[in-house]
């Protein structure tokens, strides 16, 4: 076990864990941050999505040994009210069905956007390819993306 | 308006003990428990709690300030039925949505009936009883203002949780709760005529929306209680391997991990973190023997092919004589399409939380069959068997409560609650509670796949008619049941057979959404697209004149409404402009009747760089009265894509009892960049709703299927496309 010191939605954390704990487990069952959820644990699909840096990464294949001093931002954080522009065009949409991907889409889409503010259909399709919904809401999740592009 | 008797509701009302203080419900942990963080219509007037709420019915707890707190009664797999039920039962009480609290029922077999995830059947089943449940109540509250007031009660109203007096008076359902929830239960009571309905027919959102959003812990795996550790299980590699032995060692070296435990031939590590388990899990040397027959898909597909060309001894169907009609024919026309065995891949992998003591096991997460659940888990522990006297039975299962949780997904796996019983017995063994977790491998290899099949049709052709239709199934461990049997086109052919060939498989096997007919409608599809061809008819016109045939002269009953299956083929037509497509778009038409719905669907595909590419996908759909639009869309447009994804992507083998695939890296689900546009249209309706969870899943492999053939004159005859490199490249 070692002591790691790791920033989390602007919060300073310190958590005792096993150098290869994947960052998705710390933040889920050391700090109860579980809006980031377990999919796949192997960066194919999306669920765990956060931004490490202000981009999106998928958490389950970054070890809390290589973290650093780099600054996570996970659902519980991307706004305070839960009002991002992605988030206010997700709640317009109604985009989920089951809803468990649905904080890794908002993840990647916000990340999409901070860099890309008017983002083509290809670029969209190219930014979410690595985020699966089972549900297959990706019509509407591809309309709000859209609409939060132009309210951003 | 339609008046009922309300005893046939009364097992909804609960014992209205006046004993407990008139049936008021006070307790601030409950109070605590159903804040409205998942309504986003409460949280934006950002009301006040009520002081006290009052129980009415198991639906319906009335608060004193006029906050209605509506159970939701069944699971919540993403089909939205945590909205769309409530919304059912605050129309008929007449009270504003924005006022309405959605609170998860637990399972309770006394107060409610069917609190099942299945075969598109909550709204269906669950529509009458969850109308009765707010009518009933709106009863109550009338009679309780006619009496404050000393009116009669028919002469007074309710809009939007007010009752109003024949002079214009209003009393709010808040003040009138506490007299309402001690009143009589009335003998009648009126649901409303759907034309008046304010709720049911509108866009409203998700209940959960907001929590959805925000990451609240609203999933099964979310779960954190006192105490809890968790849990990861070794299971055998393959189907048919036993346990010889396993060498804990080095798993209990393992930072974290508290114990090992096998279970059958499994071996359970709980430990105090997710990750610590699973490290544990990985850690742990086991010995394996051959226990059972090691099946591969090879042999799979000789078992099945030799199927196809048997009878069974009692057919599904049987009309006129299909033999006779085959040697009579100037043409007999067969064909035979194969699909595979398919994992679930819920994106929420199977877990569940438990809790066993001696006298109490408190189980939670998610569930599609609660009831059956319960069973399960007491048959596990051993606290019943087939012998347990009903009582001592009774009582066995009244120490099991089951909590259910939003679900990351169903498709049918959750309907099968091995991991509740698994979580159970570890949490026994370790003597705590425990969250088991799957791992995406353990989800993958260790399911209830949708089992492989074969179909093979094959028709008699005189005198440019259709005189003989027989459809054999080959398929492991279940196949159809007997009313997909009497599915179109039988009952429009004189000579029509249909029989299903069952081989024993021990690879686990169970539903799969829209089961058997998720591809059983995509060989039938593709058949009679191919039939039309051969005789030279437009797709859409063959279909609708075998309807029109089944109508004029029915051949043994008809168990699909004729009028509705060609009013969603007519509607499909016309809003994906069949027959004049754009240049280069080629469509393919296929249509399904399956969980009570009608449904229709053209895809249009289009050549990129010569490879065919599923553009859009127009779909029409009869379902009765469409309690929530916004949701019915979104649900129509995910099972089209679902259907798409599979039958293009959706590959599963299995070579000495192991699974060809672990993860997602191998197993290919849809992607954004693959989903077309899905344009849907409901057919307006005043009839009762049925289901939509599944019923646009079936069509849609058989309409992809049918527009790549017209855009490169190839067929498909097996799940998944992509394996025919001559058609996709």
């Amino acid at each position: 076990m070692s002591t790691y010191k790791i920033k989390v939605n602007g919060k300073e954390h310190q958590v005792d864990v096993d150098p290869d704990t994947p960052l998705l487990w710390v933040l889920r069952d050391n700090l109860n941050l579980v809006g980031t959820k377990y999919g796949c644990g192997i960066a194919q699909c999306g669920a765990c999505t956060i931004h490490l840096d202000g981009k999106a990464a998928r958490s389950c294949s970054v070890p809390i040994s290589a973290v650093a001093d780099n600054s996570i931002t996970t659902i519980e954080g991307l706004s305070e009210k839960g009002n991002h522009p992605v988030q206010n065009a997700w709640r317009e949409h109604d985009v989920p069905q089951c809803g468990y991907c649905q904080a890794g889409q908002i993840m990647s889409a916000s990340a999409l956007l901070k860099n890309n503010s008017s983002p083509s259909d290809s670029d969209i399709d190219g930014a979410m390819r690595g985020n699966i919904c089972r549900c297959g809401t990706y019509v509407k999740i591809k309309a709000a993306i859209k609409t939060a592009a132009k309210n951003t | 308006m339609t008046t009922f008797k309300t005893q046939h509701n009364r097992r909804s009302f609960m014992k209205l003990s006046t004993a407990a203080g008139g049936g008021m419900v006070l307790g601030f942990s409950w109070l605590l428990s159903c804040k409205p963080t998942g309504n986003q219509t409460v949280a934006e007037v950002v009301r006040e709690m009520p002081k006290e709420w009052f129980d009415i019915n198991s639906f319906i707890k009335i608060g004193d300030n006029g906050l209605v707190t509506i159970m939701s009664p069944n699971p919540e797999i993403g089909q939205n039925v945590k909205t769309s039920m409530p919304m059912i039962v605050a129309e008929e009480l007449d009270v504003a949505w924005k006022d309405v609290v959605v609170e998860q029922a637990a399972f309770n077999g006394t107060k409610y009936e069917r609190q099942v995830a299945g075969g598109s059947q909550s709204i269906k089943q669950g529509w009458q009883s969850l109308r009765m449940a707010g009518a009933t109540v709106r009863k109550m509250l009338v009679n309780t203002a006619a009496k404050q007031w000393e009116v009669e009660a028919k002469d007074c109203k309710t809009a939007d949780g007010f009752v109003i007096s024949p002079t214009g008076e209003k009393i709010g359902y808040g003040e009138l709760a506490k007299s309402a929830a001690t009143m009589e239960v009335p003998e009648e009571a009126s649901l409303k005529d759907p034309k008046d309905f304010k709720i049911i027919g509108h866009d409203t959102p998700n209940v959960d929306i907001n929590d959805i959003i925000t990451g609240k812990p609203l999933f099964g795996i979310d779960t954190k209680r006192e105490g809890m550790q968790y849990a990861s299980v070794m299971r055998p590699p393959s189907f048919g391997k036993k346990l010889v032995s396993y060498d804990d060692s080095e798993a209990k070296g393992v930072n974290g991990v508290t114990g090992v435990y096998q279970i059958g031939d499994k071996v359970a590590v709980v430990a105090k973190s997710n990750w610590s388990a699973i490290k544990g899990k990985k850690a742990i040397k086991a010995v394996w023997e051959d226990g059972d027959k090691l099946e591969s898909s090879a042999e799979h597909d000789k078992t099945l092919l030799a199927l196809l060309d048997k009878k069974a001894k009692e057919p599904k169907r049987n009309d006129g004589n299909v033999d006779k009609a085959m040697r009579e024919a100037d043409e007999v026309f067969e064909r035979v399409y194969e699909a595979p065995f398919l994992p679930h891949n819920c994106l929420e992998p199977m877990n569940f939380f438990a809790d066993v003591k001696e006298d109490k096991i408190e189980t939670y997460g998610p569930i599609q069959t609660p009831a059956w659940t319960q069973n399960r888990i007491a048959g596990a522990l051993g606290m019943i068997d087939e012998k347990t006297e009903d009582d001592a039975k009774k009582d066995a299962l009244s120490k099991i409560s089951i909590g259910m949780s939003r679900m990351g997904g169903g498709f049918g796996r959750r309907l099968y609650g091995d991991f509740a019983e698994e979580a159970a017995q570890i949490s026994q063994a370790a003597k705590t509670p425990i969250q088991l977790l799957f791992t995406r491998e353990d989800d993958m290899q260790a399911g209830t796949y949708r089992p492989a099949s074969k179909y093979k049709f094959k028709v008699a052709i005189k005198d440019g008619a259709i005189t003989g239709y027989h459809l054999t199934e080959a398929a492991f461990n279940s196949g159809m049941w007997d009313s997909i049997g009497q599915n179109f086109p039988a009952g429009a052919i004189e000579n029509c057979r249909v029989d299903s060939n069952i081989a024993e498989s021990n690879i686990t096997t169970g539903a799969w959404r829209a089961p058997i007919t998720n591809f059983l409608a995509f060989a039938e599809q593709s058949f009679l697209s191919e039939l039309a061809e051969k005789m030279e008819k437009d797709p859409i016109d063959f279909r609708i004149d075998l309807f029109k045939q089944a109508k004029a002269k029915p051949q043994g009953e008809l168990a699909y409404d004729v009028d509705k299956s060609i009013g969603v083929i007519e509607l499909v037509k016309a809003k994906s402009n069949w027959g004049n497509a754009a240049d280069g778009v080629h469509q393919g038409i296929s249509a399904y009747y399956s969980h009570n719905t009608y449904v229709a669907e053209v895809a249009d595909v289009v050549l990129k760089d010569g490879k065919p590419v599923v553009q859009k996908l127009t779909c029409a759909i009869d379902c009765g009265i469409v309690v929530n639009p916004i949701a019915a869309k979104n649900q129509a447009q995910g099972g089209v894509i679902d259907g798409i994804g599979h039958a293009m992507y959706g590959d599963f083998t299995f070579k000495d009892g192991k699974p060809s695939y672990s993860n997602f890296h191998e197993y290919r689900l849809i992607r954004m960049d693959e989903a077309p546009e899905v344009d849907v249209h409901f057919v307006k309706s005043t009839n009762d709703p049925t289901g939509l969870g599944e019923p646009t899943l079936p069509p849609a492999g058989g309409a992809v299927a049918n527009a790549i053939h017209s855009a490169t004159g190839k067929r498909f005859y097996k799940q998944p496309f992509i394996n025919n490199k001559d058609i996709l490249g």
